[in-house]
């Protein structure tokens, strides 16, 4: 006798579909794993880094201070100035 | 025979690691970490492994510091008071860095801690983030030389001119002190994020795995690694699976398997050729095509595989499931054990929240007869294969009185709530045990929350 009861997860999935219509063809594909091997990266454009760099260079040869502490559109930050991940050197709560 | 996803029953008891047919009750023991509901991201635990004794409990977290945990040798007089563990070690094993050519942000959180078996006094353990592997040696001070004859106790040196006696320094104990080293940094070995460990029986080398490669080390080589599986195709849009986990078998040096996110394993034998690329065997259950769905990939996707300790069988765990293979059969699992199915007719909105994509591991007991595996609202699963039972049980500050019994949780799939069951709606989806780990030898369980570890043991009589 045929099952009549449609699976859960042809439900689950028919939902889904319904929300997102675009959903890749390609079920659990290549999308996904390409973004699970591309998790930290942080995208750079050389050119903009060295167009800010040479602009900073400019600018700093007859006002130095005020530019320092304003943070425009097209500061692209230097290794220097990358804000610093906050390093756990607080004690694990688990060693309490 | 085979048995597959026999119903659940709702026992209070189990048959104990130590056999006789005697049901172990789980009763809190203690809680490590902060009770404050605003966690911390590097509160977050990301690994947990006892070493081969039991006596030494690790963890690793998001902020990438390690805690070591040592048993209080048991108290004889006492046999009712279970030796606790208390905190013996803490370090900073991994920093955050920036890998500025790849544009790459390295994130400092411990994906997994190996111990090495111990060889002498001190106590080695392995611990990696995304791709730096760290060995690091954890030794007792409990001496100190007195009595130098140039310098004071407090190190400054003595004027020489008013030297007038010789003496010969002893040393004298002091208040122990443990220090952690590391003794080996391996670097530079991955590309892709390593996610796995496993150090050989052989006691020299160890496997890493990333996403699409393997490798093999020796513990006194830092400069080179010999590369042992590469799934990497040549084109990347051709990328359809990827490697999930890695682990040497327990006893035979030249065999280790490795699993991936279509659901397979890969079992090979470093004899056959130096490069394992083709496999020995190939473990992976049919599909029904008829069933399959939008999310049968992804939950197929194996986020654990362990090696039971007598080496005969190898577990995995998928997202919904737990399976137990025979090494000898590679068409199917001898035994399959539902983990929480209520969740598959909630997939669409695990999908939109992510949590489809969790990583759940996997632990056998000291004599492969119960398994154990975590699950959400800090429910933990233990499945007994020798008894057929299974129960779930909770990790929760409302049970953690000395010695409580944990009372056995139900979740209710659907129709109308029996009391005390708890609806698949109800359950917080943020609390979820990834982590956990059994006593090599005894009834003793580390279970990992968000933030807190949790500690049970046998109730003894």
């Amino acid at each position: 006798m045929q099952d009549a009861v449609v699976s859960p997860e042809k439900t689950e999935e028919a939902k889904l579909k319904a929300r997102y219509p675009h959903l890749g063809t390609k079920p659990g594909g290549s999308d996904l794993l390409r973004k699970r091997l591309q998790k930290g990266q942080k995208y750079f454009d050389s050119g903009d880094y060295n167009m800010a760099k040479a602009k900073m260079k400019n600018k700093q040869l007859p006002t130095a201070a005020a530019e320092k502490t304003e943070i425009t559109g097209d500061h692209i930050p230097t290794p220097q100035d990358l804000p610093q991940r906050k390093q756990s050197l607080v004690a694990s709560k688990l060693a309490v | 025979m085979c048995r597959c996803c026999y119903p659940p029953s709702c026992p209070t008891s189990m048959a104990g690691a130590g056999g006789g047919g005697n049901d172990v009750q789980w009763c809190f023991s203690q809680v490590k970490g902060a009770i404050d509901d605003d966690v911390a991201e590097a509160d977050i635990i990301s690994t947990v492994e006892f070493n081969h004794s039991g006596e030494l409990l690790a963890t690793g977290d998001k902020g990438g510091r390690v805690v070591i945990f040592q048993q209080e040798t048991e108290n004889k007089s006492q046999p009712q008071c279970r030796s606790e563990y208390n905190v013996y070690s803490t370090f900073q094993s991994h920093e955050p860095e920036f890998d500025y050519l790849k544009s790459l942000e390295i994130e400092e959180k411990i994906n997994k801690i190996r111990w090495l078996p111990q060889k002498n006094a001190a106590q080695f353990l392995l611990s990696t983030n995304d791709k730096t592997i760290k060995l690091w040696k954890i030794s007792e001070r409990d001496k100190r030389p007195e009595g130098y004859n140039l310098k004071e106790e407090d190190g400054r040196y003595r004027d020489a001119a008013t030297i007038t006696t010789l003496r010969v320094p002893v040393f004298r104990p002091m208040d122990l002190m443990v220090e952690a080293s590391p003794r080996r940094v391996f670097v530079n070995g991955h590309t892709y994020h390593i996610n796995s460990i496993s150090v050989n029986s052989d006691n020299e080398t160890y496997l890493s795995a990333d996403d699409l490669r393997i490798n093999l080390w020796h513990l006194e080589i830092t400069d080179r690694s010999f590369n042992v599986v590469d799934i990497k195709p040549a084109n990347m849009e051709e990328l359809t699976e990827v490697i999930t986990a890695t682990e040497f078998h327990p006893h035979q040096c030249n065999t280790f398997v490795y699993s991936s996110s279509k659901g397979t394993i890969r079992l090979c034998d470093m004899r056959a050729s130096a490069l394992c690329d083709k496999h020995s065997k190939l473990f992976e259950e049919p599909e029904d095509p008829s069933n399959r769905s939008f999310f049968s990939e992804i939950i197929s996707s194996i986020s654990d595989v362990k090696f039971s300790h007598n080496g005969r069988y190898m577990m995995t765990r998928d997202y919904l499931s737990v399976k137990i293979w025979d090494l000898n059969m590679e068409n199917r699992p001898v035994e399959t054990y539902q983990v929480h199915e209520y969740l598959r007719s909630k997939l669409c909105s695990l999908y939109e929240n992510d949590c489809i994509f969790d990583k759940f591991e996997c632990c056998w007991n000291g004599n492969d007869s119960v398994v154990m595996t975590g699950s959400y609202n800090n429910f933990f699963r233990m499945l007994d294969r020798s008894q057929r039972r299974d129960v779930t049980l909770e990790a929760s500050r409302e049970s953690c009185k000395p010695r409580q019994v944990l009372k056995p949780r139900r979740v209710c799939a659907g129709g109308k709530r029996k009391k005390d069951e708890i609806s698949v709606d109800s359950l917080d989806f943020n609390k979820k045990i990834l982590h956990t780990a059994w006593h090599p030898q005894e009834n003793i369980i580390a279970v990992a929350t968000t933030n807190n570890l949790y500690i049970f043991q046998e109730k003894m009589n």
